[in-house]
């Protein structure tokens, strides 16, 4: 057995880890270290999109032609959108973007781990079993039919009487448990331990929006494992429990609202650590400081203030007094405009910029274009009256891919890429990255732009098969989606060739041009990050300071 | 090396620039925003269920459906967690004081407190069931009412059952010498929770078993 020979934290650290292979892994497998759980969630997030993606192409193969094509049983199918958000939003997104939060944050606020090292792994342990138990009706052959928002009555034991559904409830009161106790343990890390210089206002962006992002998920998903619970019980004991149930005098409205009150902020704890990393990246190479860095950090505590007070325009169908309906739209249209600021403060941080098409910024490039158009179409299907025509149509299908695919995962793309020579002290192949980025841009258009006609001419989603008339159109987004499925594979076959066969990365590896604290430490970092505790220097975002008298650029070290 | 290891069993402390409290305190306070939305998410709908009672299934009056000796009795049980809460203060007072005999006592009335208040919830539910719900859903009335009962009261003694064998867990660390005089903030923080389950307790109190349908004089 040959000597494992490797840098900084991915250097075995016992004796016996040296020559052992398995010692090796079952230390990474054990690690408290927050960098080693972050490669860990990362891998996860990895396989669980493939997995995810795979129920997207049978989707797709399914609607590419009218009539039957894949499944004789159209259940089969019914079951298959609801499971593909699932495993996308809380197996995939949620993940990702806490694998590399866990890697960088504690090293941008210069603290040697996270504050809870072991509560951290044990976070990361719970995911694995949750979701074996989510998608443990595949085993049963009992999968849940209700889409992934379970509304009852359709969720009840009456019309959903299988036992994959309660496996699947299970599961995803699992996942809030586990992402619960990683917010927990962000916030008291980002408050607690950061390095001396490091005030709040001095937090790179992506550190803060961890924070916003923390509070979301501590104030939203525990309303979320309420209505679980409740809904469990109503599984269970359908004689005793009837909260969803009109005929037992509960109410199957307010479920849809407890769901909800989850479920829309949970679109912000999606996306608002992809606009942290964003202003990371478009600040790194454009060689400028992030425009407006106090707004910036104040409209995600706006977006996050105000994505609790919006969940109702998700039910405008349901039959709610006008007047709400009014208010929530109002509402929800405000949230434009902390989005708003935020877009063209990363246009203007680009502006004059010194700026380098690597492709870390050309995921950022294709994020902010292509998100403007999920959120252009979100304030379309903010209006009442719109939206009572679009509802549960293709459009709104279009709308959160274009906010999901284009913006979460775009940018976790961006932020896996810049991160990637850090990670692993390896370059990845530029030429792929790039053939990745193209390909994940066109088809993406491909596959989701033609959905919003479809959902203007009225086809309904989550059916098995639709009117003849869209064929042509079905067909187009089939098609698309299978390129941008193969594109994918191309990404994580380059990562994973790359960390063996990729040159050596240097530790300010973008032209010297990162500004935070991880990039002053080598590529990959070492255990406990940095040998003696940093010492933050303020950046002074004054542009009239005799110090720094406008676009000069910020070094930590001079 | 070894000393490394061991900094990472303890875990990391806090940085620099801080919050002027210990790391494991932010963690327990932010364990209480999720706890407490959690107990906002199941109020809510009991909220909404019981002021959306439809009128051919209405909301049973609590005075009719617990007896006026059913809420004297929860009454009681109130009071015993509210004492034990007070109890918990003196542990922190004591330790503080370096009196950890003191406190350990003070410690056992507060677990004793948390299991009285079990005691007579398990008897009251025994109660219930056998002897009165029965009667409620027969007499038409909204069927969730013993629903939600059964939901926000059992995940409130769930909470005070997790609160006795986290506090016994304590005194076992200060008997055997773990949580000395210098560990305030170990106490603190079980305190923290503490507090928290007797506050959601008035809450949950209030909402089943005080506010009535017809408010006196209507």
């Amino acid at each position: 057995m040959s000597e494992i020979k490797a840098k900084g934290y991915l250097s075995p650290l016992s004796e016996e880890a040296k020559t052992s292979k398995w010692a090796y892994i079952k230390e990474w497998l054990c690690s408290t270290d927050a960098k080693r759980i972050g490669v860990l969630y990362l891998a996860f997030a990895t396989f669980m999109g493939i997995f995810g993606g795979v129920l997207s192409i049978l989707i797709r193969i399914e609607l590419a032609q009218h009539g039957t094509v894949l499944f004789e049983d159209p259940s089969t199918y019914n079951a298959l959108p609801g499971l593909h958000a699932t495993a996308m939003i809380f197996f995939f997104i949620i993940p990702a973007f806490t694998g590399v939060a866990n890697f960088v944050v504690p090293i941008q606020i210069g603290a040697p781990d996270m504050a809870f090292p072991r509560l951290n792994l044990a976070a990361f342990w719970i995911l694995p079993p949750a979701a074996l138990t989510t998608f443990f009706g595949f085993f049963l052959n009992s999968l849940p039919e209700f889409g992934w928002t379970a509304y009852p009555p359709l969720s009840n034991n009456v019309y959903s009487n299988m036992i994959g559904a309660d496996f699947w409830v299970l599961g995803l009161v699992l996942v809030g448990v586990s992402s619960t106790m990683a917010a927990i343990n962000f916030l008291a890390t980002i408050f607690n331990m950061r390095c001396k210089g490091m005030k709040m206002f001095q937090l790179p962006l992506f550190t803060w929006s961890l924070v916003v992002t923390s509070f979301l998920i501590l104030a939203a998903t525990p309303v979320l494992t309420s209505a679980l619970l409740m809904l469990t019980f109503e599984r269970m004991f359908p004689g005793a429990f009837h909260f969803f149930n009109p005929a037992g005098g509960g109410d199957p409205i307010l479920y849809q609202h407890l769901f909800w009150f989850y479920s829309h902020p949970a679109v912000y704890i999606m996306i608002l650590p992809g606009f942290g990393l964003i202003s990371s990246v478009i600040q790194t190479f454009s060689r400028k400081h992030i425009f407006g860095y106090a707004l910036m950090a104040w409209s995600m505590m706006a977006i996050a203030v105000l994505g609790f007070l919006v969940w109702a325009h998700h039910m405008y169908t349901t039959g709610i007094a006008l007047e709400v309906r009014v208010g929530f739209m109002f509402l929800t249209m405000l949230i434009a405009v902390p989005t708003g600021i935020k877009i063209f403060s990363w246009l203007a941080t680009m502006w004059g910029g010194s700026i380098k098409f690597d492709t870390p910024m050309l995921f950022a490039l294709g994020f902010i274009a292509m998100f403007t158009i999920g959120g252009l179409s979100g304030v379309v299907l903010a209006s009442v009256s719109v939206d009572i025509q679009l509802h549960d149509t293709y459009y709104v299908v279009a709308h959160i891919h274009y906010v999901l695919v284009a913006g979460s995962m775009m940018t976790i793309f961006a932020g896996v890429y810049y991160w990637y020579p850090k990670i692993t002290g390896k370059m990845y192949n530029r030429f792929w990255g790039k053939v990745h980025f193209w390909i994940t841009a066109i088809f993406l258009n491909v596959t989701f732009f033609l959905q919003h006609w479809m959902g203007v001419k009225g086809m309904p989603r989550r059916y098995y098969d639709y009117d003849p008339q869209f064929e042509w159109a079905n067909a187009i987004a089939s098609y698309g989606s299978y390129v941008l499925f193969i594109g994918q594979l191309i990404f994580v076959a380059n990562l994973i060739w790359s960390w063996k066969n990729g040159e050596d990365a240097k530790a300010n590896h973008w032209y010297g041009d990162g500004i935070h604290l991880e990039w002053f430490i080598p590529s990959p970092p070492d255990h406990h990050n940095f040998h003696e505790p940093p010492e933050w220097k303020p950046i002074v975002r004054h542009h009239e300071h005799p110090d720094q008298p406008a676009g000069l650029w910020h070094s930590y070290k001079d | 090396m070894a000393a490394k290891e061991a900094s990472i069993m303890e875990g990391p402390g806090a940085g620099e620039e801080n919050l002027g409290v210990t790391n494991g305190k932010i963690g327990m306070w932010t364990f209480l925003v999720m706890d407490a939305m959690t107990f906002a998410g199941i109020l809510a709908g009991y909220a909404r269920i019981r002021w959306g009672s439809p009128a051919d299934a209405p909301w049973p009056d609590p005075l009719d459906a617990f007896g006026v000796v059913g809420i004297q009795l929860t009454a009681f049980n109130t009071f015993v967690l509210i004492c034990s809460s007070v109890f918990m203060v003196h542990v922190l007072a004591e330790q503080m004081r370096g009196n950890m005999e003191a406190a350990q006592k003070w410690l056992m009335a507060t677990i004793f407190g948390g299991m009285i208040f079990l005691g007579i919830q398990a008897f009251e539910w025994t109660h219930l069931i056998i002897d009165k719900f029965g009667l409620v859903v027969l007499a038409g009335c909204n069927e969730n009412f013993p629903a939600t009962f059964y939901l926000l009261t059992g995940f409130h003694g769930l909470h005070v059952a997790v609160g006795v064998i986290y506090n016994t867990f304590l005194l076992v660390m200060m008997r055997r010498g773990k949580v000395t005089e210098e560990h305030t903030s170990t106490t603190e923080i079980a305190g923290l929770y503490w507090h928290f389950v007797d506050l959601v307790w008035i809450l949950v109190f209030t909402f089943v078993y005080l506010i009535p349908v017809h408010p006196p004089g209507s």
